[in-house]
């Protein structure tokens, strides 16, 4: 049997789902609470790895591809830099200049909104992206590239 | 027209994520790939030639200095600029045709541009923690490609480098964590006005030994050099170009002389310093170029003797400068340095290209299985003719005139047994490149490489642009033109210290 005890594939496929909502939180709600981008991202691809960890490899690579992940890390970096350069187009103002409304801080009417402090959401959505991404295939290829023997073993063990 | 500054970092870093895109689109999609990412290279060519004679300061979101990122060009810094586009333009032509031969070439372009985004952020960052990011870029781009072919060697070559270049950042991190510690700022110009201020303590004078070590890992001075001769001559042969060619320089001599000359002053026993390590590099690197079988080997250890000369210039001039001595003696041995950088930069890499297309056309690349291919690859011959007659230094190319610049500093300098060593180790490369022409190009042509043909297109044209170059490049010495190109570089490091005030006096213009 591949993976895990059933125990530990039950739980972890309902905890999966909490982890990447959270994951998804921690991204959003980034210019407002501690987090953001990194640490975000982070969580979402600890939930494709605790996936790899209880299924097996195999299932994990069938919710999320390699050629897709890489995708979409390359899509991460490239949102960011699109970011960074809407600063320099608009208006000529600057690279990384925050481009859209900017009033976040206390006192203003958008005070801790979801939607405020102009850039810096769409800058942490993009560094998500691309930190979850690549991180899931740090671990898929790290996996990939284990040697046989031990592969053997844990097989046997079960 | 002023160009924003960071268009030069972020156009290949945006290009880099996006030709993997194309990797799934199949033949089609490799070809538009190579092209846009040949694209970039010439147009970040382009630019950095629109570029000279400026002195700008850039401040990344709008926000000033020293609370925000700075991005600084200055003469020192259009030099470099100039030199790693010239370089990456070359590398990436000839990369167009010799990396045919791998797979994933997609993955390759991607990488190139994401270590020629890392080399311009290095040169154009006014701060010194972007500095280290920009390196760490531009490191661990280069670590893939080493190992691109992905053979045994290859990978040993580059996880040896890994481990080398990782110790190096390390050492660069730790010394920029006690700057910080010491300064309160990372600002590279706010630095050196606190130093200025308040003199070095025991904390940053360390801070300076990390940076010699860490940089001089990167730059493979001698006693750091472990890690060159063998990765160099691992990587895809434009790779290796662009490795010996600029990233040695950028990564290590241009960071290195931006921290002794600008941030921390030059003191007498760092012009020592260098002046020492350039002479070791320069001695050691050519005793083991002559003993080396292996084409790439040679050149690759020829690299670390041709870097002394430059540490050698810089330290000279800092050693003057130092002792209150004559500017203009100090800034003769800086322009033979920092002309010697560019120079290096063009035959080297010229050198490695054509070491490229006679591996690719034999298989081979140890001297002793060649021979004769002076008929079967006249064009190959004839560019690395030109490119050894640069690095020997024989007069009408680029090598003689920046090598007599060194020799003239020095003798007026009254250094007299320093400008004796320069000349006998010119002697030696001219040894080292007499028996790469012995071997390679003349000779009896052995059976199995009877059949063997010149590769042309891209990888010619590049190679003909960078003799052409080699060729050309002593009319930077004309008045007009080096005062345009080499002469602010060698102000930047003369006037020292200063830089910190001109930086902050020109932000304040922003």
């Amino acid at each position: 049997m591949k993976g895990m005890t059933i125990i530990v594939k039950t739980i972890s496929s309902w905890v999966k789902v909490l982890i990447f909502l959270f994951g998804i939180y921690i991204i959003l709600f980034g210019h407002l609470t501690p987090g953001g981008g990194f640490a975000g991202g982070v969580i979402l691809a600890s939930s494709y790895v605790l996936l790899m960890l209880a299924f097996g490899r195999e299932f994990a690579e069938e919710n999320l591809s390699l050629p897709v992940a890489s995708k979409l890390d390359c899509v991460g970096a490239l949102l960011f830099g699109a970011v960074a350069l809407c600063g320099l187009l608009y208006g000529a103002a600057g690279f990384f200049w925050n481009f859209i409304h900017q009033e976040y801080l206390v006192g203003t009417d958008y005070e801790f909104n979801l939607v405020s402090a102009g850039t810096i959401p769409l800058s942490n959505i993009a560094i998500g992206l691309k930190v979850g991404a690549s991180l899931f295939l740090v671990v898929l290829v790290l996996s990939m590239f284990r040697p046989d023997t031990s592969a053997e073993d844990s097989n046997e063990k079960e | 027209m002023s160009i924003p500054l960071p268009v030069f970092i972020a156009v290949p870093l945006v290009t880099a994520f996006l030709l993997p895109v194309f990797s799934s689109l199949g033949r089609k999609g490799k070809a538009v790939a190579t092209v846009l990412a040949n694209f970039v290279t010439v147009s970040l060519l382009v630019m950095a030639v629109a570029s000279i004679g400026q002195f700008r300061v850039y401040e990344v979101g709008k926000w000033s200095i020293p609370l925000g990122i700075n991005l600084v060009l200055d003469g020192l810094s259009s030099l470099l600029l100039l030199a790693i586009s010239v370089v990456s333009a070359a590398a990436m032509l000839f990369s167009a045709r010799y990396m045919e031969q791998y797979t994933a070439k997609a993955k390759y372009l991607c990488l190139f541009l994401l270590m020629v985004a890392g080399m311009n952020g290095v040169v154009l960052s006014g701060d010194i923690f972007n500095l280290f990011v920009f390196l760490e870029i531009a490191s661990i781009a280069s670590y893939a490609l080493v190992g691109f072919g992905c053979e045994h060697e290859e990978l040993e070559a580059s996880f040896k480098y890994m481990v080398l270049g990782s110790i190096g950042s390390i050492f660069v991190l730790f010394a920029v964590a006690l700057v910080y510690g010491n300064t309160g700022s990372l600002n590279m110009a706010y630095i050196s006005k606190a130093i200025q201020g308040s003199g070095l303590n025991a904390g940053l004078s360390f801070a300076m030994a990390l940076f010699v070590v860490g940089f001089g890992l990167k730059a493979a001075l001698v006693p750091f050099h472990a890690w060159l001769p063998d990765a160099h001559p691992s990587a895809p042969a434009p790779i290796s170009a662009m490795l010996s060619g600029i990233l040695i320089k950028t990564l290590g001599i241009y960071a290195l002389a931006r921290v002794v000359f600008n941030v921390f002053g030059v003191s007498v026993s760092m012009g020592w310093l260098l002046v020492v390590l350039g002479l070791l590099s320069m001695v050691a690197g050519a005793f083991l170029a002559i003993g080396q079988e292996d084409f790439k080997r040679l050149l690759a250890y020829s690299s670390i003797s041709q870097i002394g000369y430059v540490v050698l210039g810089l330290g000279l001039g800092g050693l003057i400068i130092a002792r209150d001595g004559n500017v203009a003696w100090a800034s003769l041995a800086i322009l033979g340095g920092l002309f010697h950088l560019v120079n290096h930069a063009v035959y080297k890499s010229l050198l490695f290209l054509t070491s490229g297309s006679v591996q690719m056309s034999t298989g081979t690349r140890q001297l002793k299985q060649m021979g004769g291919l002076a008929e079967k690859l006249p064009f190959t011959r004839a560019t690395c003719t030109v490119a050894s007659a640069s690095i020997v230094g024989i007069p009408p190319f680029s090598g003689f005139w920046s090598k007599l610049i060194l020799v003239i500093a020095a003798v007026q300098a009254h250094f007299y047994w320093v400008a004796a060593i320069i000349v006998f180790v010119s002697l030696c490369t001219l040894i080292m490149y007499l028996k790469v022409q012995r071997y390679v190009f003349l000779g009896e042509l052995p059976e199995n490489l009877q059949q063997i043909k010149e590769n042309k297109g891209s990888m010619l044209v590049a190679m003909v642009f960078l003799a052409c170059l080699c060729g050309l490049m002593g009319l930077l010495l004309v008045p007009a033109l080096r005062s345009n190109i080499l002469q602010p570089a060698v102000d930047v490091l003369t006037d020292g210290i200063s830089y910190s005030a001109n930086v902050i006096k020109m932000s304040m213009k922003v």
